[in-house]
């Protein structure tokens, strides 16, 4: 039997817009998934944290607040620190198309933008994940 | 509620510095806006100052970063306060940010009693849905009735609580659960404040309300109308309110910014313009419409013009404000006011089945009523049983729009270096003493009003202030569920 795909969904900085983080964990956890879901006002440190004790495929970030340059490059970096490049890191929210190179340079997999459906970031996941 | 006066047109904005934010402001104004709506960023929403290691990359971001009444003093430069109204959006720290706005217009030479506009400064839509929380609910609540108290006394034009059921629906909620969670929230301000020995005619005709506007025009338009039979009734009835004031249900409303779509932004432009309507059919007494960016950035000038633009033609050209609740007496719109009142109702009881709203929200109890309606409008979506015009439908091929509005990164350090530079010149006796007696009142049962703007009045900053009381408060531990 396959092992279930790990997905830690994080909140990082202080952004209180949780309503997609939450739809996309539920929907990853419909989809068989294993999903934690980390609440709202985590440091990168602190979802580098839980991804590895979690022993996590996936690292979905969510931000709303315009933070996303700072906050996503950071968990990237610290991912990179300790070994754990492996782990896919994608991320969402309100994050404009020009922003969207930077953070794939610094890591970030792949930036889902608003109306993009729960079932595509499914089927993202399951393609690139690494097994 | 209209034919008289029309409602104030109040655009919520604000980024980056002080500077440039009193420049915004400025131009709102000279556009024929009536009102100012001032936005924090999230460090000055949670209590931190620019220098703190957790606002990194969010300083200036959402709003405006004020770390002292310096900032604040910038902020509204050369703006008279006795003649504007102006609204914060700011809960767990309201009542410095208006300890602060009371010390500016102090020094305008304008006493307390002329300030008119409202801080939001409802905590328990923050632990529902909005997430910008610092203490638990007791020392929050305290620190609610403190105000509705310091205010019934000194800032009687001042609207102390705006009861937001906005950031409940951004998050996922029904019409219906909007109405039924906004007001019972409302009902646990007011048996906080009761139960602090205030009367009830005193401080409840400066209880405000703040609602979302969302597409469904009708339904909306009831909603209001709904929300306003079951508070009087609530007030009346519940509460034995004498005053005809304390059972007025008077109203903000903004569009809501999760009906946005990123894709081709100026349909939004209609959106907005269907929500601002319902608004105003349902009798709102301010309004906020949003701009057609917001599903991509903050709003760049042009398009906050024509946001404004839309509630003017709607004011000045539509004729609906001419008539005071004009879809009065539509049989489908009675019909879904008392279904809407109805169901409303039910909420309402079981959540006081419940113990009321803090021990339903500490249960976890409307926060998952929430989620599961945000998923379920999301397999909606998905299934296209729920079509949203340019998202699961009529697409188009796009390029990425140009000339969004981007806060320029430096904010952070250069926030960093006016604190740094305050500091250095503050005197800091005077700061310790207002700081330890603030301390002090905190660990007592006395009004914090006083304390904190002595402390504000010595240059202490918002993160300094915060941490005092953080210390004697403890902070809030939410329970996380999906």
């Amino acid at each position: 039997m396959n092992k279930k795909i790990r997905v830690v969904i994080a909140k990082p900085g202080l952004d209180g817009h949780d309503r997609g983080a939450k739809v996309i964990a539920r929907a990853c956890r419909d989809a068989g998934m294993e999903v934690i879901y980390t609440g709202l006002r985590q440091t990168p440190e602190q979802i580098v944290e839980t991804a590895l004790q979690e022993d996590a495929d996936v690292i979905g970030l969510s931000s709303l607040s315009g933070a996303h340059e700072h906050l996503f490059s950071r968990v990237c970096e610290l991912l990179r620190e300790k070994n754990a490049e492996d782990i896919l890191v994608i991320g969402g929210g309100v994050i404009p198309e020009d922003d969207i190179p930077a953070l794939e340079k610094a890591g970030v997999k792949k930036v889902f933008t608003p109306g993009t459906p729960t079932k595509e970031i499914i089927e993202y996941i399951k393609a690139n994940v690494k097994k | 509620m209209y034919r008289g006066r029309l409602w104030t047109m109040r655009q919520y904005a604000g980024f980056a510095t002080a500077e440039e934010s009193n420049k915004r402001y400025k131009y709102l104004l000279e556009q024929g806006q009536t009102g100012l709506s001032v936005a924090f960023d999230l460090p000055t929403q949670i209590g931190y100052d620019s220098d703190h290691p957790l606002a990194q990359g969010e300083v200036g971001k959402v709003g405006v970063a004020v770390d002292s009444l310096q900032d604040m003093e910038i902020l509204f430069d050369g703006i008279p306060l006795d003649k504007v109204s102006t609204s914060m959006t700011i809960n767990a720290p309201a009542a410095i940010l208006l300890a602060m706005y009371i010390a500016v217009a102090e020094k305008q030479g304008i006493s307390s009693d002329k300030l008119k506009g409202t801080i939001q400064n409802d905590i328990l839509k923050e632990y529902i849905a909005r997430g910008t929380y610092i203490f638990p609910p007791e020392p929050s609540m305290r620190i609610i009735t403190n105000i509705f108290e310091f205010c019934s006394k000194h800032v009687p034009k001042w609207n102390t609580i705006s009861i937001s059921g906005y950031h409940i629906r951004e998050a996922g909620a029904t019409a219906v659960q909007e109405v039924a969670f906004t007001l019972a929230d409302g009902i646990a301000y007011v048996e906080a404040a009761i139960k602090a020995g205030l009367d009830v005619d005193e401080f409840a005709p400066r209880l405000s309300f703040f609602f979302n506007a969302h597409n469904d025009l009708l339904e909306e338009v009831a909603k209001f109308r709904a929300a306003r039979r079951l508070w009087a009734r609530i007030m009346k009835e519940r509460f034995k309110a004498q005053n005809k004031k304390s059972m007025m249900l008077r109203f903000h409303t903004q569009t809501g910014g999760s009906t946005l779509t990123a894709q081709q932004p100026d349909n939004n432009i209609v959106r907005v313009t269907l929500q601002a309507l319902a608004a105003v059919l349902g009798g709102t007494q301010s309004l906020h419409t949003n701009s057609r960016d917001e599903a991509l950035a903050l709003p760049t000038e042009d398009s906050v013009r024509i946001a404004l633009r839309t509630q003017q033609i709607i004011a000045y050209e539509s004729g609906v404000a001419e008539t005071v609740d004009p879809l009065a007496g539509s049989y489908y719109v009675e019909h879904l006011t008392d279904m809407i009142e109805q169901q409303a109702m039910e909420y309402i009881e079981k959540i006081d089945k419940l113990g009321g709203a803090p021990r339903a929200i500490e249960k976890g109890y409307i926060q998952q009523e929430i989620q599961d309606s945000a998923y379920n409008y999301q397999q909606e979506v998905e299934s296209g049983e729920r079509i949203i015009v340019g998202v699961n439908k009529f697409k188009i091929q796009e390029t990425p729009p140009k000339d969004l509005l981007k806060v320029d990164p430096r904010v952070g350090e250069l926030q960093t270096k006016k604190l740094k530079r305050l500091k250095e010149s503050r005197d800091n006796v005077r700061l310790k003493q207002t700081l330890e007696a603030l301390r002090e009142a905190a660990k007592g049962q006395s009004n914090l009003m006083l304390p904190i703007i002595e402390c504000v009045k010595s240059y202490a900053t918002l993160g300094e202030i915060c941490d005092v009381l953080r210390e004697v408060f403890g902070e809030y531990k939410p329970s996380v569920s999906i």
